[in-house]
This record gives C-alpha cells, sequence and structure tokens, in this order.
C-alpha cells in the first residue's frame, strides 16, 4: 500500500514535471502568461509530491517492510532506527530518490521568490530545473526503482517486480543484509546528503545562466540574483568534502583523509570549477567583464555535477565508492552529452551579445590576478579530469589497466595549490584596474617580512624540510595579509568614527559580509594547509608485531600491548578490541583502544582506529592482526600525525566564512543597476 | 574549456579576423567534447558488455603453466576447451575446484576437451598449495600481467568460459559450479558421441 | 620584491621540478630481518587489481595478505624493492604500479595536463595583452586608487564608498 502510494507519488511527479516543462515553453512562445504561472504551479507541487515518495519509503525503512527488495537490501532487524533512516540515502535507488526529493526542494524553493522584475527568467529556470528533476525521476522509474518487492513465483523462484506477476504471492525474507557498516558512522550520515545538496544547488545558477542565454539578458543579473544559491552549494559541497575527508580519516583505516580516488576526484572537480566561478562572477559584477568565461565555469560545474554523479553510478570506474553495476549508466551519459552540447551551441549562439563592457588595464590589477586564480583552478580541473579518464584511454588504446594513484596528483597539483596560496596573499592587495608592482610592494612589505621572520622561526626550532618551509612561509604570507586587511578596514572605521577596533571590525565584516566573509575562508584554508603540510611532509608510520605486555615504539611514542578482547555487541557484530597505553617520551598520556569490527549481516570487517588527537599531533593506531590464539600477539599499525588537527579546525574555520558570505541580508532583492559602462568604471573601486 | 573572451576590437577587417579565430575555437572545443564524449561512451559500453558475448571469437592467449608449458589456445582448434579462471584466496572457487578436477578426469581420455586453469591475481606458493589440495591435473598457470582475464573482461573469480572447436565462446559461467552434473550440461552438446 | 613579484609565477614550476626529482626512490640497504615496515614501503607503492585504487599496505583483502607474504618472501631473500616492483609488474600487469610506467600512450598522462596549463598561460597572457593594448589607458593612472600608503582619508573614501555600496 505505502510502496504504491510512493510509486505513484513518483509517477505523478514525472508526469507533472513533463507537464511544466511544455507549458512553460508554450507559455513563452506564445506570450501566454497563464501557461508559465501554471508551470510554476507544477513545479511547486514536485516538492510535497516527492516528500511523499520520500516519507513512504522512510517509512518502510523504519518498519522493516522486507518484502521491500531496496529495504532488505539496505537494513537489516538490528539497525538502530536513526541508522534505518539514513538507509534512505545508503543504495543507488534510495540516494536517487533523495537526490530528486532535494532538488525539487531548492527549486521549489527558487520559485517561490518574487519575480516581478525577472519574469523573463521565469520559464526558462522552471524548464532547466524540471528537465533535471524529470531526468532523475526516470532513472528511478524506469531502472532504479526503490519501491520494487519480491515476489515468490508459483513454479519457484523470486523476483523483483512493482506488481504481482501472475498467480505470485508476497515473498518476505526474515532479515534485511543490513547498511554497508562503512556507512554506519556519523560522518558518512551526513557527507553524502551534503554533498548532494552541494550538486543539486549548483543547478539553480546554471538553470538562470541558460535562462540569461535563452533571453538574451546577458548583463549580470543572473549572476546577482543566483549569487547567494552558488555560494550555498558551495557551502554544502565544501563541508561534503571535509566530512568526507574526516569519515574517511575515522573508518576507512589509512591514517588518512583524502586518497585520490576517481569518486573522491569526481566530487572535488565541480568545486573546483564552483570555487573558480565564485572568483570570477566578480570581476564580471564590479567590471562588467569575463561573462563568456562565467557562463564556461558554470556550464562546466553543471556538467561536472551530473558527471560525477555519473561516475560513481554507472560503474565505468571501480572504486571504493562505485555504486553496483548498473543499467542506469548509458541514460545518464545520453543525459549528460545532450545538457552539456546544448549548453554549448546556447553559448556560442550568444557569444557576441556577451561582449565585455571595459577592459583589461593592468597585469597586476586584482582581476588580472583573479584570472590567474581561474587558471591555476582550471589547471586542476585538468590534472584531475585527465588523471580519472586516462585509464580509460589506456583502456581503449592498449587494452590494458593502468592506475592512475596519488603520486601523480599529488606531484602535478601541488604546485598550482602552492600558486593558489601565494594568489591568496596577493590579490587581496590589488585594487581593481590599477596595481603595479611598486603599490603592491608597497602594500606587501610588511606581510613579507613579518612571514620571512615566522620561516626563520620555524628554520631555527630545526625543521629542514624545504618543501614545508615553503608551505609555511606561504601559510604565514596570507596569515600576515588577511589579518593586515581586518586591521586597516578597522582602523580605518576607528580612525573616523571613533569605535573601538573590535566593534570596528564586527561592523566591518557585517557591512560587507561577502568581502570578509571570503577572507574567513581564505583564513580557514591557510589553516587546513597548516594540517595537509603536517601530514603529508612529517607522517611518520610503523608497523609491528607484539606480544601482550610488548611495546612498539614510533618516534617520541611509546605503545604497550595491555590486552584484547573480542566480543559479540548487540548490533550483529563481533568486535576485537584492543587496549593500549600510550607513552610520550618515557611518561604515560593516555589509553588507546583500536578495534575491529566484524558485521554478521553484511560479512564485512571495519578497522576502527584509536587516535589521541592534540593540536601539535595525532597519534592514530590501528589493529591489523591478531594471532588466532586470542590474547598472545597482535599487529598493530601506528601513525604519527602532525599538525593534523590544524585540518580540521580550518575546515571550521572555512565553513563558518562562508556561512557569512551567504548569509541572507535584509534585503536580498539586489538593485537593479542601470549603470552605463562608462560610469560604472568610474565607481569600479575595490571589492 | 580555455574559451576566455576573445579580444574585441573595432576595426572591420580585425573584426573579420576574430569571426574567423572564434569559429575555429568552437570547432575546436565541440570536436574535444564529442571526442571525449565518445570515448567515454565506448568505455561504457564495453563494460555493460561484461564478458565477451556468447557465439564471439574468443581471443587467443598463450598460457604459461606452473610446470613451465606453452599453451596457445589457437593450437587446440578442434577440441572444446573449459577455461577457469580461479585463485587461491577465493572461497568460492574451491567449492567448484573439486567438481572440475572430476570433470577433467571424465573427459581427458576421449582427447578432445581441453580444460585450463587462469589462476588470477595470486601468488605461486599459495596457487601450488592450492593446486595440490585440489589434487588438479589439467593445465594451470597465473595469468601473467592480468592479459587473459582483461582479454575475457572478467569481473571477478571464479568465473568458466566454454569454447566450441571452432574457438568460439558457447557459455559461460560467472560464479562457481554447483555440481559435476552442471559442468557436464554445459559441455556434453558440443561433443560428438 | 619588485624581483620577487615578478616571477611569482616561477615558484610553481621550481616546486614542480624538486618535486620529480624527490619523487625518486629512496635508497634501500639490504636488510637480513625483515621487518612489516619494509613490506609497507613497498606495498604502499602497489595496487592490488582485487581492490583497485587502494594501496596495498591498507587493503585487508586475502588476496592483499598474500601479496604483503610475498613481498616479505622476496625481501627475505636478498631482492631490492627495484626488483620486487619489476617481478609484480610481470606478474600482474603495468596496473599494479601506482602511476603508469612511462611509455608508449602513458606518456600522455604526463603530458596533457602541462600543455594543457601552458596553453591555457598562452591564451591568458595574449587576452591580457590585448585587453591592455585595446585600453589605451596609461599605466600610470594606476597609482592613483592603489593600495598601501594612499592619504589615510582616501583609503577610509574608498571603504566607505564600498561599504555603502554593500558588495
Amino acid at each position: 500500500m505505502l510502496a504504491n502510494i510512493g510509486f505513484g507519488a513518483l509517477l505523478i511527479t514525472a508526469i507533472l514535471s513533463a507537464y511544466g516543462i511544455f507549458a512553460a515553453v508554450y507559455g513563452v512562445i506564445q506570450k501566454r502568461a497563464r501557461w508559465v504561472d501554471s508551470a510554476r504551479n507544477a513545479m511547486l507541487l514536485t516538492f510535497p509530491l516527492l516528500t511523499l515518495a520520500a516519507v513512504s519509503l522512510i517509512i518502510l525503512l523504519v518498519d522493516n517492510r522486507f518484502e521491500i527488495q531496496y529495504v532488505a537490501s539496505v537494513t537489516s532487524r538490528s539497525m538502530p532506527t536513526y541508522l534505518k533512516i539514513t538507509a534512505l540515502w545508503g543504495g543507488q535507488q534510495g540516494s536517487l530518490l533523495f537526490w530528486a526529493w532535494l532538488m525539487s526542494a531548492f527549486t521549489t524553493a527558487v520559485t517561490l521568490r518574487k519575480w516581478d522584475r525577472d519574469r523573463e527568467f521565469l520559464p526558462w529556470v522552471i524548464v532547466v530545473g524540471l528537465i533535471t528533476l524529470l531526468f532523475f525521476l526516470l532513472l528511478i522509474l524506469l531502472y532504479e526503482n526503490p519501491f520494487m518487492k519480491y515476489w515468490a513465483l508459483p513454479g519457484g523462484g523470486i523476483v523483483g517486480a512493482l506488481f504481482r506477476p501472475a498467480g505470485a504471492t508476497l515473498f518476505t525474507p526474515a532479515d534485511g543484509s543490513g547498511l554497508n557498516p562503512l556507512l554506519r558512522h556519523p560522518g558518512m550520515i551526513i557527507h553524502p546528503p551534503l554533498l548532494y545538496l552541494g550538486f543539486v544547488a549548483f543547478v539553480i545558477p546554471f538553470s538562470f545562466a541558460i535562462a540569461a542565454l535563452i533571453t538574451g539578458r546577458t548583463d549580470d543579473r543572473w549572476i546577482r540574483l543566483t549569487r547567494r544559491w552558488t555560494l550555498w552549494a558551495w557551502l554544502f559541497l565544501s563541508l561534503g568534502l571535509i566530512l568526507g575527508g574526516r569519515w574517511a580519516y575515522d573508518v576507512l583505516g589509512w591514517g588518512g583523509y583524502w586518497g585520490w580516488d576517481p569518486v573522491e576526484i569526481a566530487a572535488f572537480m565541480p568545486w573546483l570549477t564552483g570555487t573558480a566561478f565564485l572568483h570570477s562572477v566578480m570581476i564580471q559584477e564590479k567590471r562588467g567583464m569575463l561573462k563568456h568565461w562565467n557562463m564556461v565555469l558554470i556550464i562546466l560545474t553543471y556538467a561536472l555535477v551530473i558527471f560525477g554523479t555519473f561516475l560513481t553510478r554507472s560503474g565505468v570506474l571501480s572504486s571504493v565508492h562505485a555504486f553496483a553495476q548498473s543499467a542506469i549508466g548509458p541514460a545518464f551519459f545520453g543525459f549528460i552529452a545532450l545538457t552539456f552540447i546544448a549548453s554549448l551551441v546556447l553559448l556560442a549562439w550568444r557569444w557576441s551579445s556577451l561582449k565585455a563592457e571595459t577592459q583589461m588595464t593592468s597585469m597586476f590589477s586584482r582581476e588580472a590576478l583573479f584570472l590567474l586564480n581561474n587558471l591555476l583552478f582550471i589547471g586542476i580541473l585538468i590534472v584531475c579530469f585527465w588523471g580519472v579518464i586516462f585509464p580509460l584511454i589506456s583502456e581503449l588504446a592498449t587494452g590494458q589497466k593502468v592506475t592512475v594513484g596519488p603520486p601523480f596528483y599529488e606531484r602535478a597539483t601541488a604546485p598550482l595549490f602552492s600558486g593558489l596560496l601565494l594568489l591568496m596573499g596577493i590579490a587581496p592587495l590589488a585594487a581593481w584596474r590599477h596595481s603595479t608592482v611598486k603599490t603592491l610592494g608597497r602594500a606587501a612589505w610588511k606581510p613579507l617580512v613579518l612571514s620571512v621572520l615566522v620561516v626563520a622561526g620555524i628554520f631555527a626550532l630545526g625543521v629542514r624540510h624545504w618543501a614545508a618551509l615553503v608551505g609555511f612561509w606561504l601559510v604565514a604570507f596570507v596569515t600576515g595579509v588577511t589579518l593586515y586587511e581586518f586591521y586597516r578596514g578597522a582602523m580605518a572605521r576607528h580612525r573616523k568614527s571613533g569605535e573601538n577596533l573590535a566593534l570596528a571590525v564586527v561592523r566591518l565584516a557585517g557591512r560587507n559580509r561577502r568581502r570578509y566573509g571570503g577572507y574567513i575562508i581564505h583564513l580557514g584554508v591557510v589553516l587546513m594547509a597548516i594540517g595537509i603540510i603536517g601530514i603529508e611532509m612529517f607522517q611518520q608510520e610503523t608497523q609491528g608485531t607484539i606480544p601482550q605486555g610488548g611495546e612498539l615504539a614510533l618516534g617520541e611514542y611509546t605503545i604497550r600491548y595491555d590486552r584484547l578482547d573480542i566480543f559479540d555487541a548487540v548490533d550483529n557484530r563481533n568486535v576485537a578490541r584492543a587496549t593500549l597505553s600510550v607513552f610520550k617520551n618515557g611518561e604515560y598520556v593516555t589509553e588507546l583502544h583500536p578495534r575491529r569490527d566484524f558485521f554478521y549481516d553484511s560479512q564485512q570487517p571495519m578497522t576502527i582506529p584509536g587516535i589521541r588527537s592534540t593540536m601539535e599531533d595525532d597519534f592514530y593506531v590501528l589493529l591489523v592482526d591478531w594471532l588466532p590464539v586470542s590474547t598472545a600477539g597482535a599487529t598493530f599499525k601506528v601513525y604519527h600525525n602532525p599538525l593534523v588537527n590544524w585540518l580540521w579546525l580550518g575546515g571550521f574555520v572555512f565553513i563558518l566564512g562562508t556561512f557569512l558570505a551567504a548569509w541572507p541580508e535584509k534585503e536580498t532583492e539586489p538593485v537593479l543597476r542601470t549603470v552605463p559602462a562608462q560610469a560604472r568604471r568610474l565607481q569600479a573601486y575595490g571589492d | 574549456m580555455d574559451a576566455v573572451s576573445i579580444p574585441e576590437n573595432n576595426a572591420p577587417e580585425t573584426q573579420e579576423n576574430t569571426v574567423r579565430t572564434r569559429r575555429i575555437g568552437w570547432g575546436i572545443v565541440f570536436l574535444l567534447v564529442i571526442g571525449l564524449l565518445v570515448m567515454i561512451y565506448l568505455q561504457l559500453d564495453k563494460v555493460r558488455q561484461g564478458p565477451i558475448g556468447k557465439g564471439d571469437e574468443v581471443p587467443n592467449f598463450t598460457l604459461t603453466t606452473f610446470n613451465n608449458e606453452q599453451v596457445t589456445l589457437e593450437e587446440h582448434r578442434g577440441k572444446v576447451v573449459l577455461l577457469n579462471f580461479w585463485a587461491s584466496w577465493c572461497k568460492p572457487c574451491e567449492q567448484e575446484a573439486a567438481d572440475l578436477e572430476m570433470a577433467w578426469r571424465f573427459y581427458q581420455p576421449r582427447g578432445d576437451v581441453l580444460f585450463l586453469g587462469v589462476d588470477y591475481v595470486d601468488t605461486e606458493p599459495e596457487a601450488l598449495a592450492y593446486l595440490e589440495k585440489f589434487e588438479i591435473t589439467y593445465p594451470n598457470g597465473p595469468d601473467l600481467g592480468t592479459r587473459i582475464s582483461q582479454q575475457f573482461r572478467i569481473r571477478g573469480v571464479p568465473e568458466t568460459y566454454i569454447i566450441d572447436q571452432q574457438g568460439r565462446l558457447v557459455d559461460f559461467q560467472i560464479g562457481p559450479f554447483t555440481s559435476l552434473n552442471q559442468i557436464k550440461a554445459k559441455i556434453d552438446p558440443l561433443l560428438t558421441p | 620584491m619588485r624581483g620577487l613579484i615578478r616571477s611569482f609565477w616561477l615558484i610553481p614550476l621550481v616546486i614542480l621540478v624538486v618535486l620529480a626529482v624527490s619523487g625518486v626512490a629512496r635508497a634501500q640497504e639490504a636488510n637480513p630481518t625483515v621487518t612489516d615496515d619494509d613490506v609497507n614501503r613497498i606495498a604502499k607503492g602497489l595496487y592490488c587489481p582485487v581492490c583497485e585504487n587502494i594501496p596495498l599496505d591498507v587493503c585487508g583483502t586475502q588476496a592483499c595478505q598474500q601479496w604483503r607474504d610475498l613481498i616479505r618472501e622476496k625481501l627475505g631473500e636478498g631482492w631490492s624493492d627495484e626488483q620486487i616492483k619489476t617481478y609484480f609488474v610481470n606478474q600482474y600487469g603495468d596496473r599494479v604500479l601506482a602511476e603508469p610506467p612511462r611509455r608508449g600512450i602513458n606518456w600522455l598522462v604526463y603530458l596533457v595536463p602541462p600543455l594543457a596549463f601552458l596553453l591555457g598561460i598562452f591564451i591568458l597572457v595574449k587576452a591580457l595583452r590585448s585587453w591592455k593594448a585595446g585600453s589605451g589607458v596609461p599605466e600610470a593612472e594606476g597609482t592613483a586608487d592603489a593600495p598601501g600608503q594612499p592619504p589615510a582619508d582616501e583609503y577610509i573614501k574608498r571603504l566607505e564608498e564600498e561599504l555603502r555600496r554593500n558588495q
């Protein structure tokens, strides 16, 4: 019954979406506002309907309705209720439904806004949103239906079908096979929804861009309208990536946070173009330039969002994250090819109307540095894309598989990331339009001196790793510049109005959120860089088998193996839990419990590290193996990860900054600017 | 991807030039995009095809056995060939190992059936121990460079391929055989009594 | 100062070169007793086809366990790191390496990104040049609103103006 309601809701939404697309296009062609309004209503209905479908599935999951194939494949009786709810995105079918549901939430929200001044955008935003939604709904309806049931055929055998095959009876397995244990971690519970939110939210700026191209309103109106949407999309995507890293660090048991796995890269690529877009739209807003480029970036971002989803779900790539072999590959492929080529054709058609209103005047102006920033982001994108795609080329050409692994990406992207850090230090000092080496130097010398002093200090402390020193110098320089920017602004306010400095900083940030939110994001990146330098360049590891009471040393640390307990936990898993004493420089510091969980229902093991975490370093121990006579001896792998906590702290600051930049202001409707180019040039001061 | 906007100039002759450059630029962009899409499609298609299709001619390969003998598929035209992919670390392979060996001993005297075992991503000592444990006597060898498994596009082990006298694939089995009869049922129809 | 800024784009290139050099495998000494760390040192750079994209030293499958035992055995026999890697490549193909070996079509993976990046620089520089040339604004004008040491009043004016415009 519930399954039929859910399926019915899906079906109706799909029909409604198709109708909405038709009504919007027809309304524009015939110039009939009523049809467009009707399309808008159709769009508004998609969210409640998909909510009905999603809630139906959630109830089925919580209620142990194992006659539903999806329920049986991702839940089991022993799972706690909250995990049963999160199982909604634990498998292919459910997560597609979840994707569509979030997508409809965003498109519905964007339709609710006031459209008085932008009526010509409305139908096209509806069309792009609904086409994307319809595509996902068709995938669900035709290939990956989460509401399929098990049926026992009269002649024996069990099939999955939506409706009762002739003579069959409903078959209910006694228990389900349970959620993949790797997905039972709190980080994993919210990591996919955040990534999906980021993905679907980028559809909004894309649909406005397409609307701008179709209607020919190619000024910066579409960018101003979608600025906050883009920031929110970017916020979710960033948060998803950071939490994904944290999850990997806590659960995957390789002492790292990022493995350059194709699927990680698939989520990272839209982030790269999205970040480039966030920067380059500022040039269009301030200077009326780069209109083509911004279109290219948002089209790429959308294509990469769909491409990323495709990579993980089509089976083209094999990866830890990959969903099982699936029939949806060709459909996905067709959709990407169609939307990408259609967007490019639209762009080519409107190319001439996207002329720049002003000209670049200085190689050292902020806009020139932003362009360089874009180049670096695109450089990283090319490395990532090429690394992911190359094994396909190689296999086609030679029939042999190759691996493109972390060394390739690290070597290729490290200089590009360093370049980005450097730009992060220089660009805020440069003014729009004009800057020269001289003016830049005048603004930069204080932070520069400061950063050199910091590096000298680090050198004096005994660090001789040259790459790390370069890294720390960049970190110090960017921090210096960013704080100096806050200081300069606050001092100016202080001198003028007599506010005290603290208040001046708060007021300053409050009045130009995007600028100062951006600077806080930069500080977050810098803190993350500290963590990354720490773990990438100073990580140490060792592995050894020690008897009970035996010791294993790594750097300043020693572990003593005290005990191993093996027991069954309530949620149907077997736990082997070691107890270790950790000594630092011979002094007892703490007790750690690395463990190995074995999940009976899914027959999968999972290695949970024991971590002692401080701002200075993480001491990270894995239980690799133990001898059959349980307590005789065990093998441990020990990592020393210096500074890695700065990565998570930086992530926190980063998100905080994005919140500041993205938080809606009282007056969310940007004022329509009809300033002619010449006048704009005059008022185009720094951002 | 590198379609940074092309500079605007007002002189008419350069404008014509710009238009041409732009056309060429777009041509290159579309060619690249389409080329890329075609490539991804080809790979997708290959992945989806899965193992070699029934009725297709089987690619030739040479297996170097653990006894250092060379077995080339083409040299055994006219025989029915059963090609089994396995590994010592593969638990399900153990289920079918005894049945396969029994089937081999049943067909071997006829002379027109050949069994070949290809050891996928395995280490030699464990592999030899496995062969000994199940007393396997038909030719077995490591899949050097994982070439044979890539030719057959296997998805895992065990997988078994039945090749007819003309060198075409007749049947395959994904996962282990569960009985001797199941193996015989795949081979017998191909043999003339 | 001036030189630093003018050549700042060189820094990534320098870093690239040095990173490439430091990527060369570290020398190793023959050790009669093989430790887990020795095994992991080699395993880190190998990828088992059974668990794609997971380095051998952290992969938990039985197949990978056997591979690590094999590395241990070979090390015990006095093989060098390179010999062992070559052995694995011969046995299981190029895919066991963390990066494609530098030959044949595999050069594409190393050459395309730098070439694309250079093309990007070329296009960018060309675009900047022509923009600048087209603008006809003398460079000297730039000092007017440059940051750094303009009179304090002017900085405040600019800031206030920016803030008033609210982004």
